[in-house]
């Protein structure tokens, strides 16, 4: 999972994102993120998946330094990002962990060739390169991610691409800067079914052979278990579980994570609609009191789960919940 | 494969009972007039749907599902226009009848659940007052009857009748779709047409929300036209399925069927581009290519480019809709004379094995 060192890629320690809202006279503040400690290994795609709401682009975007955390540390190997000062620090930091957006369509200038994105991006981080470099490392970049063939696709205009090889721009520019772990924040949401896949294997291939990391952020259960090693799932700003992606779909811990399985919808299985079905979304997080935060939608819920926010806790070895009925034994279920 | 399901409906196209169909839509033929000619957006769609069906109809964007639906309610605008077909609803063809005449039709008889509710509601309008404004373009005028009638619509979806005073703005994105399905049935129409009612919402919301569309359906009685780009969706709600793919209709079939054993080689890499959440974890490919673009008028089938079992007939002849036992496929490893029944079997098998 790691170096052989024990220091992972990106580590975040009880990372925190408070929003303040209303008007002066009715100040509240909306906890975003709150409390989350997670690490990213060398050569790993972890997903972070979780619904609307729960924080998941909140984190992407403190990862990228677009935020500032109320409270809490992200180490990038091993160094503090709140040490990160000056323009060059952090123009390094941000070419070794781009981020991909989610709409290819927005993320693409459509009065460009689409090199201009990844030319520019070259020139500004990678400045010691010539010009005949700097095409050469986008041709390679553009081959990587399966734009081929690359000279001829580089040429084009935005609107002469399909989505899916927009997507596939999108991270050729993030690869070409030779990063460590790419931020990808729900990049095949907006991509047609039939073309999905392809975008997911490009993260695989960028793995294995590149030896990047990603960050897949993602609503679509299915596909982080197609292409992700762990799972985190988060629910109101916190984390709910995470593991190893199999471990944890195979075993789910938290009753979330079991709701969230439940509601999948799977072609090839049984419908079961039970009563406790439930009709609840993850709540706005405002001022909230101590407690866990799935309570209320929480079948298996004890007294302590009103008055003690749960810890994440190691069940078995890699494998923590943030529950206080979860087991090890993965005998608590709360939705099938 | 062999679990019964208490949803399933295995009854084949048109094999009905006495009841006549709600909607008859033949031959139904769209075109986008652009700079470059006509596009045809929708060719030759032919289907019938029956009171308190669920009919889903899946593809990729562009494939013209949603101006299908757009068709079928007669709110096409230009340039796109009907050239060819008809809609019968209830019996009286909509396409050619006048606004006046659709107006009384609409939202009574037939109401549209739009894809985005946060830009099909009012933001600067409560949601109470937005049910008003529908009752009262449709002659109720009494203020009890639209009050009680808003107040139990709203009831029926699950949404506390204190949030008629709510803005969309206060209600989120699961109670403004569900006060959306409220406003469509406002006066128990016979038809609700839904573009993609779910997709801006998480899953468990999505899964409720289908969930209560099905339980009121059962309710009701009124026939749904659900539209999707999410194949496993419908998986467990529609009898029918129809997939399309540029335009066309290419395979349609009982729900099931089409699932368990797609025939038309897009089924099938649809059904294959879906990563599971149980069972083993296998390498998909998805479909290579994209969708093709319609203004290219090209011979033979449109999907022969992406195809994996193409043949050299393919991109000379256009396929038709063949009869492939409970369904119809627009594929010609089908056609008469071609060993369909080899292909099918084939294809049953591949599927079976890889579940």
């Amino acid at each position: 999972m790691t170096d052989t060192t024990d220091e992972p890629l990106l580590r975040t320690d009880r990372l925190t994102r408070h929003f303040k809202i209303g008007s002066a006279l009715s100040r509240r503040t909306l906890h975003a993120v709150d409390d989350v400690s997670l690490a990213i290994g060398a050569r790993e795609i972890v997903a972070l998946a979780g619904e609307s709401g729960s924080g998941k682009t909140t984190i992407a975007r403190l990862l990228a330094k677009l935020y500032q955390p109320t409270s809490g540390e992200i180490y990038f190997a091993g160094r503090p990002l709140s040490s990160i000062r000056s323009r060059t620090d952090l123009l390094r930091y941000r070419g070794e962990v781009p981020v991909v957006f989610q709409d290819p369509f927005s993320a693409t200038n459509p009065v460009f060739r689409a090199s201009h994105g990844i030319l520019r991006a070259l020139t500004l981080h990678r400045p010691e390169l010539s010009r005949q470099q700097r095409y050469d490392e986008a041709q390679r970049a553009f081959e990587a991610v399966g734009l081929a063939p690359a000279a001829e696709i580089m040429q084009r205009y935005p609107h002469e691409l399909s989505g899916g090889q927009r997507q596939r721009v999108g991270f050729a520019q993030a690869l070409a800067m030779r990063p460590k772990l790419i931020l990808a924040d729900e990049p095949v949401s907006m991509l047609d079914v039939s073309i999905r896949i392809g975008l997911l294997n490009v993260m695989a291939d960028l793995r294995d052979k590149q030896g990047v990391s990603v960050l897949y952020i993602t609503h679509d259960i299915a596909s982080a278990r197609y292409v992700a090693d762990r799972l985190i799932v988060m629910y109101a700003g916190h984390i709910a579980e995470a593991g190893p992606v199999e471990e944890v779909l195979a075993r789910p811990r938290h009753p979330y994570t079991q709701l969230l399985l439940s509601a999948v919808p799977d072609p090839r299985a049984e419908l079961h609609v039970t009563e406790e079905t439930d009709k609840g979304e993850p709540p706005r997080v405002i001022d909230p009191t101590p407690g866990c935060r799935f309570r209320w939608r929480c079948p298996l819920a004890i007294d302590e789960c009103h008055s003690v926010t749960p810890p994440l806790r190691e069940l078995v070895p890699g494998h923590s919940a943030a529950c206080h009925v979860a087991r090890a034994d993965a005998a608590t279920v709360a939705f099938r | 494969m062999s679990s019964v399901r208490a949803d399933a409906d295995p009854q084949p196209p048109g094999a009905r009972g006495q009841a006549g169909p709600v909607l008859a839509v033949r031959d139904l033929s769209v075109a986008y007039a652009m700079d470059r000619g006509a596009v045809l957006a929708v060719d030759r769609v032919s289907f019938e749907l029956y009171p308190g069906e669920f009919l889903g109809i899946v593809g990729e964007s562009g494939c013209g599902k949603s101006t299908l639906l757009f068709a079928i309610a007669q709110l096409l605008a230009s340039p796109a226009a009907v050239i060819g077909g008809s809609v019968d609803f209830k019996g009286v063809n909509l396409v050619g009848m006048t606004d006046s005449r659709l107006t009384a039709v609409r939202w009574r008889d037939m109401s549209v659940v739009m894809q985005s509710a946060m830009n099909a509601l009012n933001p600067v309008k409560s949601i109470g007052s937005q049910f008003k404004d529908a009752m009262k373009a449709h002659g109720v005028t009494s203020a009890d009857e639209i009050a009680g009638r808003s107040a139990e619509v709203l009831r029926m979806v699950g949404i506390d009748p204190v949030h008629l005073k709510s803005f969309p703005h206060q209600l989120s994105g699961g109670m403004r779709q569900r006060s959306m399905i409220a406003m469509a049935l406002l006066f128990t129409p016979d038809l609700v047409i839904m573009d993609e009612p779910t997709s801006a919402l998480d899953v468990v919301a999505q899964r409720s929300l289908m969930v209560q569309i099905k339980n009121l359906q059962a309710e009701l009685g009124f026939a749904v036209i659900f539209v999707t780009h999410d194949m496993s969706l419908v998986s467990h709600f529609s009898q029918r399925l129809m997939v399309m793919y540029a335009g066309q209709v290419a395979e349609w079939g009982a729900t099931r069927s089409v699932f368990d054993t797609p025939r038309h080689p897009y089924s099938i890499g649809l059904m294959d581009a879906f990563p599971s959440i149980k069972g083993e974890r296998v390498p998909l490919t998805g479909i290579p290519g994209r969708p093709p673009d319609l203004s290219r008028r090209q011979q033979g089938c449109w999907f022969a480019p992406r195809c994996p079992q193409v043949m050299a007939v393919c991109t000379e002849t256009n396929p038709d809709l063949y009869p492939v036992r409970d369904a119809l496929v627009r594929c010609l490893l089908y056609a008469a004379g071609a060993d369909g029944a080899g292909a099918d079997r084939a294809g049953a098998d591949g599927k079976a094995g890889g579940d």
